[in-house]
């Protein structure tokens, strides 16, 4: 939402995840805990009040058996850029403790910032943001084994997918240290997306003609959620099958899949 | 025992008697503050909050008192910018109901709050894109005002008025009090309305967003709407309340009356805009965002369709009618049914607007989730209703809330 500093390029960090290759498997959600020192209880089954960045939602088709489908469908933060910045999430938060980066298009949270009221999380249709109800309590040694780039949360603070920001800052570290002012697309790639064993999950940066998601993002089978709100998200799906397209967003029921108006705030 | 605080001419109970009841809410009271501190001490794990449902019975609690405590700004605008003078009599006590909501709103989002210990971040790093900004802005400037129009009616307490400064103070307070009342009336327009913008502005919850008319939702008119006209029937509701209690008759009829009169055609006229508002939002907003008005209300074990029915028809239209009505007016049992249909329906406006946006599924593979609050949630809930008893009760005893009581109880001898 900042103005006032225009960067000469600006880019627009997004992922395009094929959910044809997705199989389910949780190895994005293992590495992105891992990566992001994501607190976890030692009962996580209330998936209500426990902190998953990155979550693997079941679709079914909701047919019966033979003709019954699945599909798994990681949801990480949509960085919605929703009319210029102007997110869900962003415009809500009362002391500016969630910012839209207009150099990166990635949607930021200030931990030492946040006070906790949690209307970032009311506002988010995705149910992207997670509030610390605990202090996080590690098993003994594992503090040793956490991220040193990552600042762990405390209690009463919400906190979200950052899509790696800090990975985005080691490479920018390097590439200023190279005096380059633009990274090469593998210089800077999310723990989710290195960790997928079947390739589903590609990143890079949208406006890049260079970079994968450029084109696959113009997909015929591309689509993202929500997308008739106006939040404009920045990760986008890939599906051949009609019915998992269609759960992607509300249609009624005479309406065809993909083809609704988006809604622009203002 | 404490007669020489009880103002002159005025009948009182006993001193055990009182404060043997006081005593009895100090009971409920001190739950709430045991919660209260469980909650600061331990955070909010002690509620039943989660991330599907980060707003939850506090913000409803919130948005509620403040929406009846709006007859304190509303009346404060009738009797010293419109001239009502004959609420004068009743303005006392509506500052002092006003008072203890906003007292127990601020409380509540402290409570609330993930990190009460940086509760100024709302000042300090200001978001001014925020509803939630403007809320706190508003929220705490009225209650200085609030605070302002109550100090006087301290001071006139018997022994403190005998103090020549004190005296002197609240005479002069009272002088130029229809500038705060002014102050108070436009910080309660903006503060009301912002609460209404919460829910309103929330573009990826197509149960709460509402189109902008101008820059702002039409939720922000009509919370500022219905706290005027709900406001006021919460006064006479608490009137009727401690008239029944004391076994007194505090207020004369015609000023009951005119209140009544004035918040049922701003009751009246909210309801027809609220149904307007509701028609356009479920056969233009709603389909546009890909959804209809039935998923809504279907395949959930509570929020029904009768909820807008409801809180348009039985706790909108019918307590509306009654208080338009003369006849409605001057039949006490049709009066009060009327004050307390349209405090349900004020009521059920913010349950709806907070834990129904919350409830609602937005992604089509998610489902309906639904709540139920902690104890730790119902005794801080709780807590203001205890701490607003006392407060009415004591300020009852030894303030001259209601300028008519002597008048209207004569003591013999």
């Amino acid at each position: 939402m900042k103005k006032g500093h225009e960067h000469k390029n600006p880019k627009k960090y997004g992922m395009v995840i094929d959910l044809d290759k997705c199989t389910g498997c949780g190895a994005c959600m293992v590495a992105c805990m891992a990566e992001n020192n994501v607190p976890f209880k030692k009962d996580e089954s209330n998936k209500l009040d426990s902190i998953t960045w990155l979550r693997v939602y079941k679709l079914t088709n909701n047919k019966p058996y033979p003709d019954t489908e699945i599909c798994y469908l990681p949801r990480p933060c949509m960085h919605c850029e929703g009319s210029h910045g102007h997110s869900p999430c962003v415009s809500v938060c009362p002391a500016t403790a969630t910012d839209y980066s207009t150099e990166t298009g990635i949607v930021s949270q200030i931990y030492t910032r946040c006070f906790g009221c949690r209307y970032c999380m009311a506002a988010c249709p995705y149910h992207a943001r997670y509030f610390n109800w605990w202090d996080p309590v590690w098993p003994t040694g594992m503090e040793q084994m956490l991220s040193p780039n990552v600042s762990p949360r405390m209690r009463g603070v919400v906190e979200k997918c950052s899509f790696c920001y800090h990975r985005y800052q080691l490479a920018m570290e390097k590439a200023y240290f190279e005096e380059r002012e633009d990274l090469e697309e593998d210089e800077y790639q999310t723990a989710c997306t290195e960790a997928c064993p079947a390739g589903a999950i590609v990143f890079g940066d949208l406006n890049n003609k260079g970079h994968a998601v450029y084109k696959l993002k113009s997909d015929p089978r591309a689509f993202r959620l929500l997308e008739r709100l106006g939040t404009n998200p920045k990760v986008y799906y890939l599906s051949s099958r009609e019915w998992v397209r269609r759960q992607g967003d509300n249609y009624l029921e005479h309406e065809e899949t993909g083809k609704a108006r988006q809604k622009v705030h203002h | 025992m404490d007669s020489a605080l009880i103002p002159n001419g005025v009948k009182r109970c006993s001193f055990w008697q009182f404060y043997l009841f006081i005593g009895a809410v100090g009971v409920v009271l001190l739950w709430g503050v045991l919660a209260m501190l469980l909650i600061w001490l331990k955070g909010l794990n002690q509620t039943n909050m989660n991330d599907a449902y980060g707003f939850a019975l506090w913000i409803w609690a919130d948005l509620a008192v403040i929406a009846l405590g709006g007859g304190a700004f509303f009346t404060g605008f009738l009797k010293y910018i419109v001239g009502k003078d004959e609420l004068k009599n009743i303005i006392n006590y509506a500052v002092l109901i006003g008072f203890i909501c906003y007292s127990s709103a601020l409380l509540i989002l402290a409570i609330d709050i993930g990190q009460p210990l940086r509760g100024w971040f709302i000042f300090w790093h200001a978001n001014v894109h925020s509803m939630l900004t403007e809320v706190a802005f508003c929220l705490s400037c009225y209650f200085a005002v609030l605070t302002i129009e109550y100090i006087p009616l301290i001071l006139e307490n018997r022994q403190l008025d005998k103090v020549p400064f004190f005296h002197n103070l609240s005479h002069n307070m009272h002088e130029v009090m229809a500038v705060f009342a002014a102050t108070g009336a436009f910080l309660s327009f903006f503060h009301q309305g912002s609460l209404g913008g919460v829910a309103g502005v929330l573009f990826g919850r197509p149960f709460a967003y509402r189109e902008a008319f101008f820059i702002w939702p039409t939720t922000f008119f009509l919370f500022t709407w219905s706290a005027a006209a709900c406001g006021p029937c919460f006064t006479i509701m608490l009137t009727r309340l401690i008239e029944k209690v004391t076994g007194k008759k505090l207020v004369k009829q015609n000023v009951i009356d005119l209140l009544a009169k004035i918040a049922g055609w701003m009751l009246l006229t909210y309801i027809i805009a609220k149904t307007i508002d509701t028609l356009y939002w479920a056969n233009v907003t709603v389909p546009e965002l890909g959804q209809t008005l039935a998923e809504f209300y279907s395949d959930n074990a509570l929020y029904k369709m009768y909820f807008l029915f409801l809180e348009i028809g039985l706790f909108g239209f019918v307590p509306a009618l009654i208080l338009v009505t003369k006849k409605g007016r001057n039949n006490g049992f049709l009066l009060i049914s009327a004050v307390i249909l349209a405090v349900l329906g004020a009521s059920l406006n913010r349950w709806v607007m907070v834990l129904q946006v919350m409830a609602v599924p937005v992604l089509p593979f998610e489902s309906w989730n639904l709540y139920f609050p902690s104890w730790q949630e119902v005794a801080t809930t709780i807590l203001p209703v205890a701490y607003g008893v006392i407060l009415v009760a004591l300020s009852y005893r030894y303030l001259p809330v209601f300028p008519q009581e002597k008048a209207l109880n004569p003591i013999d001898g």
